[in-house]
């Protein structure tokens, strides 16, 4: 039992081979991609390998500390950021090889064309418990 | 032990009697198990005010009025949709084991082993779905329905064969070693239902787990410190180990041994018990230790076994001979390089092992142990830098 990451970037991954962008499908073709994700979602849950999924806003704020009694100052967004995620899903299953088979399904939404969008999907362990057999 | 503590503890030992007794007279396994649930909560709610005089029989009375109820609607609702009703299947002969064939159909061989985990703490623990949903941090809906799922694959199979105790085994010590440190106590529930299972079969391995179970927990407390980064067994307060853990786990662990039919768990247990017996660290007997990782060898392909062996060996022969036992591991092992780490270290060797502690904090696979290790890398750093 492992729970991984798997992690929809905006910006960041390699260019996916339905590279084409969202606004550029028709409607139906953005409908059929929004219902494969429920779908998948919801099949998660039914073989009961679904923790969480969560969509961002592309557009965040930097904050950081500036010293006792100030306000924290923000900044950005940044233009340049190279790495910029778009959503995630967590899920809980028996293998590494588990979470690959499923980040695969995910990655074949469809995108233009009904074609799947092939997207690259960022695959992260998280760090568990430790063990109580150590020696 | 309070009222509520010991309704609670009576009761969830009577919970494989209750759900055989219902699948022996005809009940499936899926709806005797739902039915054993709701008799459970009507138990918690009304045994305070109204305790019964027979428990077990209380149970199996109401478990069963509340499969016969579901039932009823379930087949007034088909006879209306089909006009057709089936005959309930006829349960195994009465002399079957009733806890021991829950075991085993609960780590059925064609269950993934979550699957069977959360299976065996529901079934066979008497566990609400909420409970080991918030133990294995998902939400309460996919645990429901990784449970309901590994009813229907199990649904078919009867509970008068035999199973493999050691697959039972395996998804115990699964319980015991992979928990979470929630709000429930898995390690004590593992044991909880190992020592149930070892009262019920008659196999060493099975005293073996619980043996090791015990030494393990026994210890539990003095490896964490108070601000929970772990504390490594050198390191460990030996005043804080439950003694009477560590003397049950040994008695048990020597009955097992007397049987001579070794198995991983006796082995491991072994182990566990050599630590348990060093009143010092310095005081470990490690070449005996080093004698039970060759037995463990010998009895699995679990590659981790040659690495803890090689850390055993450091200590029992010197860093040199523990770094040469290493060098024949493959070093993408999980947890190499913090063996290696310790080995240079005890060797002498300090910037070595800063760095191998340093990649072996990048490479763990928990938190406490990153933080462990990274503290290590820092300590060594740091006496470099003071030293040089």
């Amino acid at each position: 039992m492992a729970k991984y990451l798997m992690l929809k970037h905006y910006r960041g991954a390699p260019a996916c081979e339905n590279d084409v962008p969202m606004d550029k499908w028709t409607p139906e073709e953005i409908t059929a991609h929004v219902q494969y994700m429920r779908d998948f979602a919801d099949r998660l849950e039914k073989s009961g390998e679904f923790v969480d999924g969560q969509a961002l806003a592309p557009e965040g704020t930097w904050v950081r500390y500036d010293g006792e009694g100030r306000p924290p100052v923000t900044d950005g967004p940044f233009a340049e950021t190279k790495d910029l995620i778009a959503g995630w899903m967590v899920i809980d299953v028996d293998s590494y090889e588990r979470a690959v088979e499923l980040a695969g399904e995910l990655s074949a939404a469809p995108g233009a064309g009904g074609q799947p969008l092939h997207e690259w999907l960022e695959l992260r362990p998280f760090l568990a418990e430790p063990p109580t057999v150590t020696e | 032990m309070s009222a509520t503590d010991l309704d609670e503890a009576l009761l969830r030992g009577l919970i494989p009697g209750v759900l055989a007794a219902l699948v022996r007279r005809g009940a499936d396994f899926a709806a005797a198990e739902d039915a054993v649930q709701e008799a459970l909560l009507e138990a918690v709610r009304t045994w305070p005010d109204d305790p019964p005089r027979d428990a077990k029989g209380w149970l199996v009375t109401v478990a069963w009025r509340r499969f016969l109820d579901a039932t009823r609607s379930e087949a007034a609702r088909r006879r209306r949709e089909e006009r057709a009703e089936e005959e309930p299947e006829q349960g195994p002969a009465p002399d079957a084991d009733d806890t021991l064939q829950l075991y085993f159909l609960c780590a059925h061989p064609s269950l993934t082993p979550s699957s069977a985990v959360a299976l065996t703490l529901r079934a066979v623990g008497g566990l609400t779905t909420r409970q080991i949903a918030a133990a294995y941090l998902v939400p309460e809906a996919t645990m429901a329905q990784r449970i309901s799922r590994a009813k229907r694959t199990v649904s078919g199979t009867r509970l008068d064969r035999p199973g493999d105790v050691a697959t039972v085994l395996r998804v115990l010590y699964l319980v015991f070693n992979e928990g979470y440190s929630g709000e429930l106590d898995l390690a004590a529930e593992a044991i909880r239902l190992t020592r149930q299972l070892a009262a019920s079969v008659d196999h060493p391995e099975a005293a073996g787990l619980l043996a090791l179970m015990l030494l393990h927990h026994a210890r539990r407390d003095s490896r964490t410190a108070p601000d929970g980064s772990l504390v490594p067994l050198a390191e460990q307060d030996r005043s804080r180990w439950d003694t009477a853990a560590i003397a049950e786990g040994v008695r048990i662990l020597q009955a097992a041994l007397a049987r001579d039919r070794l198995g991983e768990f006796q082995a491991q247990a072994a182990v566990a018990a050599l630590h348990a017996d060093a009143q010092t660290a310095l005081e470990t007997d490690w070449v005996q230790i080093v004698e039970w990782y060759d037995e463990l060898a010998r009895l699995t392909a679990n590659p981790v076994v040659c690495l803890n062996r090689a850390v055993a060996v450091g200590e029992a022969d010197g860093p040199q001979a523990g770094l040469k036992a290493l060098a024949e591991l493959d070093p993408s092992l999980p947890r190499y390089a913090a063996a290696a780490a310790h080995l240079h270290e005890r060797a002498g060797d300090l910037t070595t092992a800063a760095e191998l502690y340093a990649e072996a904090a990048h490479k763990a696979p928990n938190l406490a142990e990153r933080d462990h290790l990274t503290r290590q890398a820092a300590r060594l750093n740091a006496a470099g830098k003071n030293g040089g």
